[in-house]
């Protein structure tokens, strides 16, 4: 039985057809954010220049793109039409069961649903993980940074050891099936979900500590959100059934929170050894402020700049570690879409097909392109201030 | 000066022994020796027998000792056989001495491999050399490409020119091995047909343009952009020096005054960044040589890995662990070389 294909031009309408969510919520968010630019700060100003737009527009656009992924992608991802084997884009599946837009994989899925849906793995771990990589890396860096001598040799050897050791073996060490059947990834889980908790429960207190009425509502909320999330990521126990993770996924998790936050320890360390040297830094403490409300509301706020730059380039950064693991098979489910795992399925094809190669590798390369726009965009800006 | 190399040799053998342990324990968690007795011996072997195999060939021991053999500070003991009592070599393919002997790292013997069946020194070190030349070409590709265009576009900073080189390389630093591999080898393999998608090659028949230039290309791409950056950054700041507007305001032209005035001075810290790519590549060259099925130390490492081969992937980790290390003090002590501001403390 043959198969009948769209020309060109009917691909590409159909393609920025099925991504008409997207569109709109982008059309609405930039819309809003044009008409409210003056109050929006640091997010308003992105808008002032070329490479800021460029950013803040690829990154809207995977963002919503994996909010709304199930709309977009027009086939489950995992779902096999066996005649559709290895079709070329623009194929139409018989029995008007739809358009294979980018063509089918080797195992007859649609790679357009698939690079949809890999967005979406894409987007929940690498922001995540980084995310906790800062609160370790900026837990720990606050006070290496700002007490100095033994704190921070020891803290700032520990971080050299990891950063010794290169990615690709530390991810060939930690990522194995094996080492699921040991406690390790649970006890590194452990140890890295406990520092948000640590950082919030700081934080509150230094700031509230003569506040009882705000102090007692804020450090409940913390630790009964806190210990909701952390008993449902580490332990896999929780109550309500809402916070779940894949061993699987909880081992790169940790793998990559492990690998990236000793780079938020360097960075946060060398900003607070520069700015605790200010006069208003010196003025606290003449006011007799506690050194952890010094770190806490003193200097971070004050290292901002920097430390969202970081996050910017860091999130890419991780997309790439993601990938990484995807493409050597770590970790991930062999049949997961993520865009990784798609590139190492269709490399080894090249010679034959190459339109399953290609959707994956622009869609991880544009969002860390936008995350890396983004980054100098707002770099730029904030040293304009 | 020499107080500083000391003191920077201590901390690397401190680092070393630290990272040699934890990549010893982890390589020997249980599952992976179970793996390695199931691999032995059969896959329908009971559970008893695997872990006799275990005890039988000193696999149970204490984790110190074990480290120290590996090491080479305690004696290892021959594997008698408890059938004939004569002294047997634990793998077929494998000398060992009948008697208690030192044999570890430090008498340079770095164990067997057992998927190769040979010694880890046979596998290693010819796939350190072919390593080594593909580095060898990589460096000399992208690091003069990379100081060029940080020079030309932090040369006269917001230029066109600037910018266009600038979000060139923002754009490079966003393609990972494995992206722009697949991108190169469909462009020049598949459609073009110019070079050879495959560096196979490469390892009998001798490295050619033919088939060395899509891996080269390849790994260069993903360290250009950073290094680039980071030349432009030290560019912009040495540009806005007052010696250079002294030069300038002699009469200088504008050639004479980057290439004798500034360019020395903004080469100091793209130094320490070349140096401290050697990591970084080091990720890169698993992922190329296992795309281009180049046999060299990734694609060793990679087989070590996925085939549980104990002693290869140790000897792996320790070589790339080393190479880490020794960049990082080259880079250290080639900075306080190169910055005489900091050679005079």
């Amino acid at each position: 039985m043959e198969l009948e294909f769209l020309g060109v031009f009917a691909i590409i309408a159909g393609v920025i057809g099925r991504f008409w969510p997207v569109w709109l919520a982008m059309a609405i968010v930039v819309a809003a954010s044009l008409f409210y630019k003056k109050r929006l700060g640091l997010y308003g100003q992105l808008y002032d220049n070329g490479v800021g737009i460029a950013g803040v527009l690829i990154c809207f656009f995977w963002l919503f793109t994996a909010i709304f992924a199930s709309t977009v992608a027009p086939f489950d991802p995992l779902a096999q039409i066996p005649i559709m084997k290895d079709a070329l884009p623009g194929a139409i599946v018989p029995d008007g069961g739809g358009v294979y837009y980018f063509g089918a994989d080797k195992l007859a899925r649609d790679v357009f649903s698939r690079m949809v849906s890999g967005s979406q793995i894409v987007l929940i771990i690498a922001p995540a993980a980084t995310m906790f990589a800062i609160m370790v890396g900026a837990t720990l860096g606050l006070p290496a940074g700002y007490y100095g001598g033994r704190v921070d040799s020891i803290l700032s050897f520990l971080a050299n050891l990891v950063l010794a050791f290169p990615v690709i073996l530390l991810f060939y060490l930690l990522v194995t099936p094996g080492i699921m059947e040991t406690p390790i990834p649970y006890g590194l889980a452990g140890v890295f979900f406990l520092f948000p908790i640590i950082f919030f429960a700081t934080l509150f207190y230094t700031r509230f500590k003569n506040r009882p009425d705000r102090l007692y509502v804020l450090l409940a909320l913390t630790i009964v959100i806190g210990g909701w999330v952390y008993v449902g990521l580490v332990f896999d126990k929780d109550p309500l059934g809402i916070v779940h993770i894949d061993p699987n996924q909880l081992n790169i998790f940790v793998a990559v929170v492990f690998a990236s936050s000793p780079g938020v320890f360097r960075i946060v360390r060398g900003l607070v050894m520069d700015i605790k040297t200010r006069d208003y830094i010196a003025a606290a403490q003449t006011r007799g402020e506690t050194p952890w409300y010094i770190m806490l509301w003193e200097i971070l706020p004050n290292a901002r700049g920097p430390l969202i730059v970081d996050a910017c380039l860091r999130i890419g950064y991780t997309t790439i570690l993601l990938g990484t693991l995807g493409y050597f098979g770590l970790g991930l489910a062999p049949e997961s879409p993520d865009w990784g795992t798609a590139i190492k399925d269709a490399s080894r094809l090249l010679r034959s097909f190459i339109h399953p190669a290609l959707p994956p590798t622009i869609a991880l390369m544009s969002f860390v392109l936008g995350l890396n726009l983004l980054a100098d965009a707002l770099r730029e800006q904030s040293m304009k201030d | 000066m020499l107080a500083f190399i000391l003191r920077r040799l201590g901390t690397m053998l401190a680092t070393m022994v630290c990272l040699t342990m934890v990549v010893f324990f982890m390589v020997n968690l249980d599952p992976n020796l179970k793996k390695l007795a199931i691999s032995q011996l059969d896959m329908r072997t009971p559970a008893d027998q695997l872990e006799s195999w275990l005890v039988k060939n000193g696999y149970r021991e204490n984790f110190l000792v074990r480290y120290g053999q590996w090491i080479g500070v305690v004696k290892k003991q021959p594997n008698i056989d408890a059938a004939t009592g004569e002294a047997k070599p634990r793998f077929a393919f494998c000398n060992e001495p009948a008697e208690p002997h030192y044999g570890g790292i430090l008498q340079g013997n770095f164990g067997c491999s057992t998927k190769f069946k040979t010694t880890v020194s046979a596998k290693l070190w010819p796939g350190l050399g072919a390593t080594g030349i593909l580095m060898f070409w990589v460096m000399a590709t992208m690091v003069p490409i990379a100081l060029l265009i940080g020079i030309l576009a932090g040369m006269r900073e917001g230029t066109r020119l600037d910018r266009t080189l600038s979000v060139a390389s923002i754009a490079t630093t966003a393609t990972p091995e494995y992206v722009s591999g697949v991108i190169f080898t469909v462009i020049f393999a598949t459609w073009l047909g110019w070079l050879n998608g495959s560096a196979a090659s490469a390892t009998s028949q001798g490295v050619t343009f033919y088939n060395f230039t899509l891996p080269v290309m390849t790994m260069a791409v993903y360290g250009i952009g950073y290094i680039a950056r980071m030349t432009r950054a030290s560019m912009v700041e040495v540009m806005t020096q007052q010696y250079i507007r002294t030069a300038r305001l002699k009469g200088l032209s504008f050639s004479s005054v980057v290439i004798k005035h500034a360019l020395r001075n903004a080469l100091i810290a793209p130094f320490t960044v070349i140096m401290l790519q050697f990591p970084w590549l080091l990720t890169g060259v698993v992922i190329v040589e296992t795309m281009f099925r180049y046999q060299g130390f990734g694609f060793t490492l990679v087989e070590a890995a996925g085939n549980n081969d104990i002693d290869l992937l140790l000897g792996c980790s320790l070589v790339s662990v080393f190479v880490v290390l020794f960049t990082q003090l080259i880079s250290d002590i080639g900075y306080a070389y190169l910055n005489p501001r900091i050679r005079v403390q």
